[in-house]
């Protein structure tokens, strides 16, 4: 029996060129297990898209589709079309190094890398062929500080990335993401690790980056999906444990008015 | 309070128990610390009588002249140091490099045929007698070459020390957290970058670590030796660059001079003037053993300072 | 069953929100029954029973303020608090009306009833019969029955229509007893509200099913409108 999938899209035609990104009938195995299953969603551009759903449901493999970061797992494989910017990025040909570039990544633990705050900002854009110190400098000033970090660590951008503590290690890393400028930031639960006062400021961040970027947040926190994103996506494994898109709309009917019962299931917290 | 039924079984036996509690506790503290004490005697044994008999030994000039004949006094075992110095920083060239490649690819590739053999290798590697490397190098290089040298020996301590790093290197790889891979990748880093800039510093202090202590377990090795570096009291560098310097010899053939004869390291020169009959080399032996001894704490001391100042360094 | 600690203290919200209503409805009933019998002593009490009406109201109110910050409610859970809150608010009022006709009734004081009160308590029985059934429909999420029970409204309207021709019939014919016919007037009035705030809560019971918030009936212009129940 097939599960029933209810998927409410209210985008109107004049939006549908406002999608920064979309996914076509995304599957995403590995070895032989089906992990996630006929996946369908358009991001819109500018906007903040979470995607909520209980545990092991394929949130972050779904995620990690965007920017092709599931081709680490050697058995993994994706079926279907990845869309950014109308091209499909799921194909042989396609440069991952630059879509790495353009889709950038914030992880669950801060991840800094092992040298000073100045480096681990410096190490995107050197990647990339940046050498001349003014250049860097710049670069790595504008990035510090449109994560609201600039001021905490001006004074010391040469001593070690861990020096700084979770919610500035965190701001950091998203300095990181933003010093080689993404069009699009995906984060895999930015904030489950941090303080709660941290987890606010990353919010915040979040409102201030929308207005440049397109931002694609994976989280388990309900209240947070509910507070920061315009859209949300609702997921789900069906019988085969296979992850599902069960319903996409705007965040304040997913919370008020949802359409699909095992969506008001989830977020009135009926169903763990 | 009501007690429940717990509580009145455990009362019933309390101030027994309690006391039974503590008599145990100080007789296996007591024990334990016996045993402590029992197994630190021979350290402690060692390390004293070795400074009994080399203290009176060990002068300066013992550090920096080279070998008097027989029957005459005083003279050193600069050689001996030279020699040891020279063999292990060849060593450690020979070793590094291929050992740290090595367990770069078997990290990343446990599972492949080629990551399989090479970890299988290493194992075995590892369980080799250290004369019978000695054996190799003499066959390899010692007999085609028909002379002893720095080379042959450091290049027989390097395949001692193999297998060593590439089992601290992997270690010490495969345990900085994939999050700061993903980190790198996600970036747009490609793999061999990743791996050199990323992950390799993170790995380091363990590494290194790992380098230290294999080059503290080398320095005392004298089986591979014997067939390969021979020995040689009349070694002195500074006589070779000096020598080299006004014969107007390339850098290149200073260096050959250096590596490409025969010389002695401290645990060679420990033992063979220790076979000999005299008393002051008896007497020269243990002050290399004492020599050595410092040597080695010297190394661990080194490595263990190193670790904390990169501790202090990483926490800002 | 998860939720169950929330679910407890939901149902004991609609619990409470019956028994406010109970309180209203028979405050109505007493209200009239006592301007009827001229029972002074009677509206006497309703004004006492009003400050026990506003006092759960607040304590309801209060309840669900601290289920709204400490249950993060969503969606169906959410339109229900919501909800609730502005019931208690109609609930209260309709309290409210019914202490107008106990002051009324002490105001006329020793005076006679201009003429036997027979429609004002039919209108009096029929809004507490309406209010009664909305409430069920409320706490039982019956969305159909709370559909059904705003057009009953007009036979409120009706009679409310009924009763000022008859008082200006009297006016006209004895200006001296206008004094006395604008209080029933007001009486009446009264009664014809509590039935529009009936309306009200259905609405709002329709909301906290379907999400939608609509008027279920046109009910702007039911007494203004000269032809519309003839």
């Amino acid at each position: 029996m097939e599960t029933k999938i209810a998927v409410s899209n209210n985008m109107t035609q004049s939006a549908e060129s406002n999608h920064k990104m979309e996914i076509k009938n995304l599957s995403v195995f590995y070895g032989k297990f089906r992990a996630l299953a006929e996946i369908n969603i358009a991001i819109q551009s500018n906007k903040i898209t979470a995607i909520i759903g209980p545990s092991g449901c394929g949130k972050s493999t779904l995620l990690r589709s965007f920017n092709r970061m599931n081709d680490l797992t050697p058995s993994a494989r994706m079926d279907g079309e990845i869309i950014l910017d109308g091209e499909n990025i799921n194909t042989a040909g396609v440069d991952v190094v630059d879509v790495r570039r353009r889709v950038g990544m914030v992880f669950q633990r801060p991840n800094p890398f092992p040298k000073s705050i100045y480096d681990n900002v410096a190490f995107g854009p050197r990647l990339y062929g940046i050498r001349r110190k003014n250049d860097l400098d710049e670069i790595v000033e504008k990035s510090l500080r449109q994560s609201a970090l600039w001021d905490e660590v001006k004074d010391k951008l040469h001593q070690s990335g861990y020096s700084l503590s979770g919610g500035q290690q965190q701001r950091l890393c998203i300095s990181r993401a933003l010093a080689v400028e993404p069009e699009v930031i995906l984060m895999d639960e930015p904030a489950s690790a941090l303080d709660p006062i941290s987890t606010l400021r990353i919010e915040e961040l979040m409102h201030d980056l929308v207005k440049d970027y397109t931002i694609l947040i994976v989280t388990h926190n309900m209240q947070q999906a509910a507070r920061v994103s315009d859209y949300t996506a609702m997921m789900m494994i069906d019988e085969h444990r296979a992850g599902r898109m069960i319903e996409f709309n705007e965040t304040q009917i997913i919370f008020t008015n949802p359409k699909d019962k095992r969506t008001e299931d989830y977020v009135t917290g009926r169903f763990g | 309070m009501t007690t429940t039924r717990f509580q009145e079984l455990i009362t019933k036996n309390q101030a027994a128990h309690s006391r039974r509690r503590r008599i145990t506790n100080i007789v296996m503290l007591t024990v334990t610390g016996l045993l402590t004490l029992l197994a630190l005697i021979p350290l402690f044994w060692i390390i004293g009588y070795v400074i009994y008999r080399g203290g009176s030994t060990i002068n300066l000039d013992f550090f920096t002249q080279l070998s008097r004949p027989l029957g005459m006094s005083g003279g050193g075992v600069l050689f001996s140091i030279e020699g040891t110095i020279v063999i292990m920083i060849l060593a450690c060239l020979f070793a590094i490099p291929p050992g740290v490649l090595t367990a770069f690819y078997a990290a990343r590739n446990p599972n492949t045929p080629l990551g399989i053999a090479l970890r299988f290798g290493t194992d075995v590697l590892a369980g080799i007698p250290s004369i019978i490397m000695g054996l190799f190098v003499y066959v390899l290089l010692v007999v085609p070459t028909k002379h002893y040298s720095a080379l042959a020996g450091g290049l027989a301590l390097a395949i001692l020390m193999l297998p060593t790093i590439v089992r601290t290197t992997e270690e010490m790889l495969k345990l900085v957290p994939h999050t700061l891979r993903e980190g790198s990748l996600g970036l747009g880093a490609p793999e061999w970058k990743t791996s050199l800039s990323v992950v390799f510093p993170a790995a380091l202090d363990g590494i290194l670590t790992g380098f230290l202590l294999g080059i503290a377990r080398s320095v005392g090795e004298t089986a591979p030796l014997l067939f390969t570096a021979l020995g040689n009291e009349h070694y002195d560098v500074r006589q070779i660059i000096q020598g080299g310097i006004q014969t107007h010899e390339s850098l290149f053939a200073i260096i050959g001079r250096i590596i490409n004869q025969p010389v002695d390291s401290l645990p060679l020169t420990l033992w063979k003037y220790a076979q000999q009959p005299y008393p002051e080399r008896i007497d020269q032996s243990w002050g290399v053993a004492l020599v050595l001894m410092i040597f080695v704490l010297l190394i661990e001391i080194i490595a263990r300072l190193w670790v904390e100042s990169r501790k202090r360094a990483l926490q800002g | 069953m998860l939720r169950k600690t929330f679910e407890t203290e939901i149902k004991q919200v609609k619990d409470d929100v019956l028994m406010l209503g109970s309180m209203v409805e028979q405050s109505i009933i007493e209200a009239v029954e006592g301007l009827k019998k001229r029972d002074l002593k009677a509206a006497q009490k309703i004004l006492e029973g009003d400050r026990a009406i506003n006092k759960k109201r607040f304590e309801i109110e209060s309840q669900l303020m601290i289920l709204i910050a400490t249950q993060q409610p969503m969606a169906h859970d959410l339109r229900l608090l919501a909800s609730t809150l502005e019931i208690i608010s109609e609930l209260e009022r309709m309290g409210d009306y019914a202490k107008g006709i106990a002051n009324i009734n002490i105001r006329m004081s020793d005076e006679a009833l201009l003429k036997p009160l027979i429609d004002i308590p039919r209108m009096a029985e029929k809004g507490v019969d309406m209010l009664h059934r909305a409430l069920t429909a409320f706490v039982n999420e019956d969305m159909e029955t709370a559909r059904k029970i705003p057009v009953e409204d007009d036979i409120v309207d009706g009679l409310y229509l009924q009763i000022y021709r008859e008082l200006m019939t009297i006016v006209i014919a004895d200006p001296t007893t206008i004094e006395r016919a604008n209080w029933l007037l007001w009486v009446a009035h009264n009664l014809e509200r509590v039935a529009d705030r009936v309306t009200n809560i259905c609405e709002r019971t329709v909301f906290i099913v379907t999400g939608e918030l609509t008027e279920i009936t046109d009910t702007d212009n039911e007494f203004w409108h000269p032809h519309k129940h003839e």
